[in-house]
């Protein structure tokens, strides 16, 4: 039996005529579909009709996961313009920018806290950031969270979203990819558990350093996960790439990930993964 | 026309040829008149190196004469054996490992290898690693380990490839897995930038004891066109590109990241093979015996403490 009829036919709904006053609806980016902006929120940002996972700031990411009383640390490093980086902008005006944009110092934020009762420290990328790209307080946030896991004997749990190194920094943010992995080498050497959450999307430096490290890899459904991104590739080799190339699903079957885990069953799943582990 | 001359290096060349061609006669006046061009070819080149633009330095880098590392190999070591292999999947040409005999002694030798001409270039993919490649770089760096001998690493790769297969294998977690291996590897590495560092396909197997770098050449964390084209979505500022980038040996050595610089012959390495590998087999000897006097747990130390200190910040 090659083919199968299937039982319904799927007729596309006719548009719904709805107004949409500024604000109370938000159309997802994934299937065009308006969402009641309430229930945006409450879903977590994830599409209800496609399940599309739309970006998590991370502070929401934060209030999300961790429980409550989480305590931020190291908030205090800020990057500095020492190469004197100017493109369309100083890299000093980027900062600047981003900085007012986000209300972050740089594109990562390290907490002490728990989930599900289990401590942790964890680092949260903010893709918001200058697309969350790995620079020297990325590199420096990492290394002094691997420290605090060390010392505290509490495991690691990174939530990963970002555009790779930050060519702001030249060579220097290159060396984040070392300081970073040399940095987990430690913590596993310890024997520590580090748990990575790639998030949309995952790329570059980062995915060819600290990301791809950890003892359990997870990603939220259909992130881009990639070393070298899809139109380098598509450049590199004159032709498009299949549907569904270099996101979790294809890294699942490919045997790069340990699973997906959808962002409502996260928080649940990060628990019970510690609790196993180390608990 | 000399294959593969740049455009700052044709009077040089053009000086070149004219001296070469005297050389075949013999009168005392020829001589005279050798022996004078012979002078003024040696200034052109020192006035024309003395202000090379990174621009020009990433091109001598990717010069297409330019020795890469299997011409290095029989000039610096006296015996090789090549292991291939990553016993997963394949054997990826754009890295060459294998072992040698430096001054009497083992070595590992892990190393990328470009290719000079179509052929070439296309047997070791322009040495752009596939996961494979890394794969393999991550099993001899073990066997060294294993067996107590020091790593020479020979970095000169446009980047890893960004194709399909690449990253159907994991080209990103082959990559990290070399970085966080070798950052904790139980043997002396010393890592030498030869030509052309291309970013983490470069850093891959760049984690050392011993960061050198030839003077001509550039370690970046993007190709100048790269950048160029996305930072300003314009390919035509790829000179402001690589000027921006600080991508120079000098540039880095102010920045600490590398260790030393290994000058190169007059008018760039690929003007006399034998000098260039002669000045490196020097600079590695040296390094090596002093790396070998390091108890193990003490390089560890030196070797993760050089490489948390990377970064530049503030704290508020
Ligand atoms: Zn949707």
């Amino acid at each position: 039996m090659l083919f199968r009829k299937p039982k319904y036919a799927t007729i596309p709904l006719p548009k719904k005529k709805i107004e949409t006053p500024e604000g109370l609806w938000i159309k997802c980016d994934e299937c065009g579909e308006l969402i009641y902006k309430k229930d945006w929120h409450a879903s977590q940002m994830v599409c209800p009709e496609c399940n599309y996972h739309a970006r998590l700031g991370a502070k929401e990411r934060l209030q999300l996961i961790m429980d409550e009383g989480v305590e931020e640390f190291n908030q205090g490093i800020k990057s500095v313009d020492f190469l004197g980086f100017i493109d369309s902008k100083s890299y000093s005006q980027r900062l600047e920018d981003a900085q007012k944009k986000t209300g972050f110092l740089d594109a990562i934020i390290t907490v002490k806290g728990s989930i599900q009762g289990y401590r942790v420290v964890a680092g949260i990328l903010c893709f918001d950031f200058m697309g969350g790209s790995m620079g020297s307080v990325m590199g420096e946030k990492i290394a002094l969270a691997v420290n605090e896991c060390i010392k505290e004997n509490v495991p690691l749990v990174i939530f990963c979203a970002s555009g790779g190194a930050r060519m702001q920094e030249g060579t220097m943010s290159l060396m984040q990819m070392a300081k970073t992995s040399a940095s987990i080498a430690r913590l596993s050497e310890a024997g520590i558990p580090y748990i990575s959450v790639l998030t949309h999307p995952t790329t570059g430096g980062v995915t060819a350093s600290f990301a791809t490290l950890a003892d359990i890899i997870i990603a939220e459904p259909k992130v881009l996960i990639c070393f070298a991104g899809p139109r380098v590739i598509e450049q590199t080799i004159g032709q498009k790439l299949p549907e569904g190339f270099q996101r979790s699903e294809f890294l699942l079957k490919h045997g790069l990930l340990d699973m997906i885990v959808p962002r409502k069953e996260m928080k649940d799943t990060l628990g019970n993964i510690l609790k196993m582990l180390y608990y | 026309m000399i294959t593969g001359s740049l455009p700052f290096e044709t009077p040089i060349d053009e000086l070149e040829e004219r001296i070469n061609s005297l050389s075949t006669v013999s009168s005392e006046k020829t001589k005279e008149e050798a022996r004078q061009l012979q002078k003024e070819y040696e200034e052109l080149i020192q006035r024309i190196f003395s202000s090379l633009t990174p621009w020009q330095k990433t091109q001598l880098a990717r010069h297409i004469r330019r020795p890469c590392i299997l011409d290095y190999i029989p000039r610096i070591f006296d015996e090789f054996i090549e292991l291939h292999g990553d016993r997963l999947i394949g054997d990826d040409r754009a890295i060459i490992t294998g072992m040698a005999r430096l001054n009497d002694e083992t070595v590992f030798i892990i190393a990328h290898q470009k290719g000079k001409d179509t052929p070439t270039n296309i047997a070791c993919n322009f040495g752009m690693p596939n996961p494979e490649g890394y794969r393999k770089a991550a099993r001899i760096m073990r066997l060294a380990e294993r067996f107590k001998k020091p790593i020479l690493t020979f970095i000169d790769t446009p980047g890893a490839y960004p194709g399909i297969e690449a990253e159907e294998k994991g080209q990103g977690e082959a990559i990290a897995r070399n970085l966080f291996i070798l950052s904790g590897l139980k043997t002396p590495v010393i890592a030498t930038v030869i030509g052309e560092g291309g970013s983490g396909g470069a850093l891959a197997i760049g984690v050392a004891d011993k960061v050198l770098m030839l003077e001509n050449a550039v370690y970046s964390v993007i190709s100048p066109e790269g950048c160029a084209a996305i930072l300003w979505k314009d390919r035509s500022r790829t000179e402001e590109a690589a000027a921006t980038l600080h991508l120079t040996a000098k540039d880095l050595l102010e920045l600490q990241i590398i260790d030393e610089i290994i000058p190169e012959p007059a008018g760039g390495a690929h003007r006399n093979y034998d000098e260039a590998a002669q000045k490196i087999k020097k600079v590695i000897t040296r390094h090596l015996n002093k790396l070998k006097n390091i108890d193990i747990p003490a390089l560890l130390e030196k070797r993760y403490e050089k490489y948390q200190k990377m970064g530049k910040f503030i704290v508020e």
